[in-house]
């Protein structure tokens, strides 16, 4: 089958979510209303709460959410064959993650745009919330230690991206100059700094550099994990709008060139697709299909960090109802057609099914390195691109994507130590600096706690799905609490919460029958934070909705 | 296109691209704004609360400018009431 095929099938079906499924919903489910004054007019503080255009609010939420897990996560997933992971992406975007960010944004927007963990705390009580912060701060340990691991290794697969990877930096601090200090409009700096990023990638593609294998003891890997995190901890403590904001607007145009670039080269090169529909030849130490698809295809089918930028700072900028439609749910439609871009690069990228089967020959092994070499060869024969150019291009763009997800999540990870110190008391916490410091040792233990070579972040990408998907329960959770207290139907929130609380439950139960096995005691103790967490919700979501419908019935019969 | 219209057209995407860049970072860099104008405050008015001020010579003439600041920052500061006996704002 053609690859053209598989991006028109994939765009016209999330086309068709957004133009009928997602009207639905919002009309007739949410019910939204363009009279309803939004938080973002009724608590305009020109700070916090600003109604913005919903194209502007579409461009910050899209960028926010999208990070390297929608890259990592198909590309893994494509080992059980390319059918599975694009119906569950295709279908995923549609049913699920479209109503959960929408539906996140709703819930919000009707309670003052408070966040998903105030809410949770509100709608379900205190237990859930203090289940939802263990969560939050798992997932975030988690992002930065295997993050750093991801970029690590595709500074070393491929060492012509180090110059455009670190130049970007420079250019991100010259950006944020121009525009503070100098009052340069915003178009011309852009443009300046596109061509400037892109002549980097030129110029890295020329010159490829590489840390020497050994440095004071420590291998490249290594040394570029430390690197790393030294540089994320800099960058968490400096002003936003030095280094943070620039970075994170130049990757999110550099976003946009990326997806047009890639679907423009699928179009014109129109690729074979070589991996198999089906993969029935896996290779040894597979996980099974069902649970494990589900928790490793987790942003790009649905992914509870959408519900935390969809309620912490979208919500507030909301500036009619309706365009939650738009906003939310065509936000996810945009994440969806990343997933879909790594699908295809993975699939379509070889010339043979042999090529396919020396990157896949283990799990976990195809992850972003196939989508590069995948994503590479099409652009290259697409757009006529060189091949080293092309790999360079794909690989700026995912560490890009990874290194301002570490950037911001290390900066909420200081966040929570910073609570905590307010919380009980203790002063020295509360600093930034010491908080930050925390904050990345912890990560640091993590990544070299596990193996000793930096990589223990990647060994736990699968608790990574599970921890996510828990987050994008507590969200559905509160969205059909919400429908439930109102006399809505509650089965378009509920049918996804249910599929997600049963495959996760199952994938953790499986992995931690795997860690025991593996006498992996670090990888089951934090499995069975997980699966306790799990639980918790599973029983908390089943006697607060019994509860609620039955307050409902004895209100119909008093009435 | 006549020149004019390619010339909206330019100024109005600099416009989205304007509210795209701060948009995330609104509240963040409000509030980083209104610590440093607390600290500005601060020096202003430090004289009047017994804190020595190196710089009063250069405060002292904008104090009636941010006097229409000042209750919003006593307050953010943590003084419910004005703590200065000759300015009562509340």
């Amino acid at each position: 089958m053609n690859a053209i095929y598989l991006m028109l099938i994939g765009l016209a079906a999330m086309a068709l979510g957004y133009f009928v499924y997602a009207k639905f919903i919002c009309e007739k489910i949410f019910k939204v209303d363009p009279k309803f004054l939004t938080p973002a007019h009724e608590l305009n503080d020109g700070i916090d709460y600003v109604p913005t255009n919903k194209y502007v609010l579409w461009g910050h939420h899209f960028t926010s959410v999208a990070g390297a897990a929608p890259i990592i996560g198909p590309a893994i997933a494509v080992i059980w064959g390319w059918v599975p992971a694009f119906v569950w992406v295709v279908l995923g975007t549609i049913f699920f993650a479209g109503v959960h960010d929408a539906g996140g944004i709703w819930a919000s927007n009707r309670n003052q745009a408070k966040s998903i963990g105030s809410l949770t705390g509100d709608i379900i009580g205190k237990r859930a919330r203090s289940c939802f912060m263990i969560v939050i701060f798992l997932l975030l340990l988690m992002v930065n230690a295997v993050f750093a691991v991801v970029i690590a290794r595709q500074l070393i697969s491929f060492p012509s991206a180090t110059i455009p990877v670190w130049g970007a930096i420079v250019v991100a601090l010259i950006i944020g100059q121009l525009i503070y200090r100098r009052s340069i409009g915003l178009m011309s700096v852009t443009l300046l700094g596109v061509i400037a990023l892109y002549a980097m990638i030129y110029v890295g593609a020329k010159l490829p550099f590489s840390l020497p294998e050994q440095v004071a003891g420590l291998n490249a890997n290594q040394s570029w994990i430390i690197i790393l995190f030294a540089y994320a901890a800099i960058a968490s403590l400096l002003p936003v709008w030095v280094l943070l904001q620039p970075r994170d607007y130049i990757n999110g145009i550099q976003l946009f060139i990326g997806l047009i670039l890639f679907y423009g080269a699928v179009l014109a090169a129109g690729p074979e697709i070589v991996a198999p529909p089906f993969n029935t030849d896996l290779p040894e130490g597979t996980p099974s299909i069902v649970p494990i698809l589900f928790v490793t295809v987790a942003c790009g089918a649905i992914s509870g960090f959408h519900g935390l930028v969809s309620s912490g700072t979208t919500s507030k900028q909301l500036d009619k109802e309706p365009d939650l439609r738009f906003v939310g749910y065509f936000g996810a439609v945009g994440e969806g057609a990343l997933a879909l871009s790594a699908i295809i690069a993975t699939a379509a990228g070889f010339a043979t099914l042999g090529d396919w089967q020396a990157i896949y020959y283990s799990f976990g092994q195809g992850g972003v390195g196939a989508f590069i070499q995948g994503g590479a060869n099409i652009l290259r024969q697409g757009l006529g691109l060189d091949n080293v150019l092309a790999e360079t291009l794909l690989t700026v763009m995912v560490v890009l994507f990874a290194g301002t997800t570490m950037d911001t999540s290390l900066r909420l990870q200081r966040y929570i130590f910073q609570e905590w110190g307010v919380i009980y008391r203790i002063g020295w916490l509360q600093k930034p600096l010491q908080a930050t410091l925390l904050a990345v040792g912890s990560c640091l233990l993590l990544a070299f706690g596990v193996g000793g070579d930096g990589s223990g972040g990647l060994l736990i990408w699968p608790l990574f799905g599970t921890t996510n998907q828990l987050l994008a329960g507590f969200t559905l959770l509160v969205i059909t609490v919400m429908l439930v207290k109102r006399g809505r139907p509650m089965w378009y929130t509920l049918a996804p919460l249910l599929f997600l609380l049963v495959m996760t439950t199952l994938g953790l139960l499986i992995q931690l029958k795997s860690f025991y096995n593996q006498q992996d005691w670090f990888l089951l103790s934090l499995d069975i934070v997980v699966l306790i967490a799990a639980i918790l919700i599973s029983l908390e979501s089943s006697w607060v909705l019994g509860k609620q419908i039955k307050a409902n019935k004895a209100e119909a019969v008093n009435r | 296109m006549k020149l004019s219209d390619l010339k909206a057209l330019f100024d109005r995407a600099d416009h989205c691209a304007e509210e795209f860049y701060n948009a995330p970072y609104r509240a963040a860099i409000a509030r980083a704004r209104r610590e440093q104008d607390d600290l500005f405050m601060l020096l202003v008015f430090s004289e009047m609360m017994g804190v020595p001020n190196p710089v009063s010579y250069y405060t002292l003439e904008l104090q009636p400018i941010l006097l229409e600041r000042f209750h919003d920052w006593h307050q953010r500061m943590g003084m419910e009431h004005s703590p200065l006996d000759h300015i009562k704002c509340c």
